[in-house]
């Protein structure tokens, strides 16, 4: 059987920053960041606190708009758009179809009051499904894809632990089939048990479903584990970026191989 | 001479115009919420300070008055206000839902059918039909202005993932002319269909919240539901028990310390005209099962 064809040509990016900056008044929190993510690519970003690595991720995410630069996406019909000129309702809808947006702290990307299957269920029926039964069985589907128990599914997430809140916002997220999900320390806060536990779901939901990711962590566990390549951040420039494992086993620059030898305070 | 040291229906007509002008755009934007700058008036805001401003607004020498309170022209509060419009702009007051050409309402819309002329005018607590899952007054006129109304169903998914089915039984939400969806205020969904191509103006005061928004006549108003769960208006499965009617909203109350209960229409005008008409009841009917009425 033939495979279907793809629209989207692996060998073009589907997301290119160029010389993206951001000023608060005086202070530069990020600066002249230019790169190019491949679909089904992770990129890991690591630096110690106030290195920038959220304030990109809002850059990338056009939650935030840059002082300098411009942040351009493929669109699903395959034309490459700036975003800063993506009309309000396109950004919208992007960000609730083809992106996802995974916090640190669950109750930003929950509804907390909600039940769990009302917060995997409310992209679905942002895009118009209109169906009770459908919308609960999709629900219910990707709360097992989670690991979380479909008994759970009226359950609001403010009865639920720090881990499985992480794996509902993954899984509400995911629903619409997102290209891109960014994350912002998505592990951080828990156990290392349950970050160990949600890592490895994280992993495989990635490499299954082709996704293309940028996650912001400053463990480099995380980095390890998920990512293809890593940029480093330092004083609001990337100052080193490569293959993962060759950045972390071999780093050249000074800063990051303090970063690596764990001397700087993650 | 004895000048009253008020204006014709109280407001001034500078303030008069300035609700006109919101009121003008909100017909021709139906169901968007127009803000405008609610007034001071001599009452409490629980009393449908923005029904009132509406109603004086719109109110001239030669209109008819009829103000009803969940159905009735008879509780502390439609009194009242219908004293108020009487000595402050000596209109005509009147309880027959035919014989109004304005008829500010709580809680209800009349059994008889409205007709063109005619306007409606709604007291409103909450305007806001996002406002339950979305508080921030920023993002929910944002999904207003982006028509992006997921959020809506997510109450009502709600709704069925609790009790089974969508348990909304007032301010159910509504999409006007395919465009804005809006909260009817507090009437039951009952209701709901007879705001559909109704030929009388519908118009909406919120007095505390500072809106404004109305459904032109013969518009289209449809109450939001999943292919699964499809909208139900429902009444209590009895007649009246005063005028025997089988089709109007029903009050349920007890009549004795035995809980003894009667179904009555909650619309006492038409109620009292079946009776007029000959109409009879059983007086005191038995307890009803509860049924949903597709
Ligand atoms: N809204 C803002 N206003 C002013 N300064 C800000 C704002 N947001 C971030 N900054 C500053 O920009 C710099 C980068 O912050 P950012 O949050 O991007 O760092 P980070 O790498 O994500 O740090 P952490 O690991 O602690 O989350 C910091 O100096 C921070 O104080
Ligand atoms: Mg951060």
């Amino acid at each position: 059987m033939a495979e279907p064809q793809d629209p989207m040509q692996d060998d073009q990016p589907l997301l290119v920053a160029e010389h993206l900056g951001k000023n608060y008044g005086r202070l530069t929190a990020c600066r002249d960041v230019s790169f190019a993510l491949y679909p089904g690519e992770v990129l890991a970003v690591v630096g110690e606190s106030g290195s920038g690595k959220s304030t990109l991720l809002q850059l990338l995410s056009a939650q935030l708009a840059p002082s300098a630069g411009r942040v351009s996406y493929r669109m699903r019909d395959g034309v490459l758009r700036d975003l800063a000129r993506l009309g309000e309702a396109e950004r919208r809808f992007l960000f609730r179809t083809d992106w996802g947006y995974v916090h640190q702290d669950a109750a930003q990307g929950l509804r907390m009051a909600v039940s769990a299957g009302a917060n995997v269920g409310e992209r679905l029926m942002a895009v118009g499904w209109n169906h009770y039964g459908r919308i609960r069985d999709a629900a219910s589907s990707w709360l097992e894809r989670v690991e979380i128990d479909t008994a759970r599914i009226d359950d609001a997430p403010r009865t639920y632990s720090g881990g499985m809140r992480q794996r509902l916002q993954i899984a509400r997220n995911l629903v619409t089939e997102p290209r891109l999900v960014f994350m912002d320390e998505p592990t951080g806060g828990l156990d290392v048990s349950v970050q160990a536990r949600l890592l490895d779901l994280m992993r495989n939901l990635v490499s299954e479903l082709g996704l293309a990711a940028i996650v912001v962590t400053h463990d480099l566990a995380v980095a390890r584990l998920l990512s293809h390549r890593v940029m480093v951040m330092k004083g609001g420039r990337v100052i080193e970026t490569g293959l993962t494992d060759q950045v972390l086993d071999d780093p050249r620059e000074p800063y990051t191989q303090l970063l690596v030898s764990s001397i700087l305070p993650a | 001479m004895n000048a009253p040291a008020y204006n014709f229906a109280y407001l001034d007509e500078q303030t008069k115009r300035m609700i006109r002008r919101a009121i003008l755009k909100a017909i021709a934007i139906p169901g968007y919420q127009v803000p405008f700058a609610s007034r001071e008036m001599p009452m409490p805001y629980g009393w449908g300070t923005g029904g009132v401003q509406v109603t004086a607004a719109i109110l001239g020498p030669q209109d008819v008055l009829k103000v009803i309170d969940q159905g009735s022209d008879d509780t502390t509060n439609a009194i009242s206000i219908r004293k108020f419009f009487g000595k402050t702009a000596g209109v005509a007051t009147t309880t027959s839902t035919t014989d109004a050409t304005v008829i500010q309402t709580r809680h209800r819309i009349p059994e008889a059918p409205l007709h063109a002329g005619q306007v409606l005018v709604y007291q409103v607590p909450i305007p806001e039909p996002l406002r339950f899952l979305e508080p921030r007054e920023t993002e929910t006129r944002r999904m207003h202005a982006l028509g992006e109304y997921g959020l809506m169903h997510v109450k009502l998914y709600e709704d069925i993932a609790r009790f089974g089915h969508i348990a909304t039984s007032y301010a159910y939400p509504v999409k006007v002319n395919a465009r804005y969806v809006m909260d009817p205020s507090p009437t039951p969904k009952f209701d709901n269909p007879k705001m559909d191509n109704c030929p009388a103006l519908q118009l909406f005061g919120a007095g505390r919240e500072k809106r404004i928004y109305a459904i032109p006549p013969h518009t289209d108003v449809v109450s939001l539901d999943f292919e699964d769960h499809p909208f139900t208006r429902y009444r209590f499965d009895a007649p009246c028990a005063l005028c025997g009617a089988g089709d109007s909203y029903l009050d349920e109350i007890v009549t004795d310390d035995k809980g003894s209960r009667m179904f009555v229409c909650s619309d006492t005008d038409y109620c009292e005209s079946r009776q007029l008409a000959g109409h009879r009841g059983s007086e005191s009917a038995p307890p009803h099962k509860e049924r949903a009425h597709g």
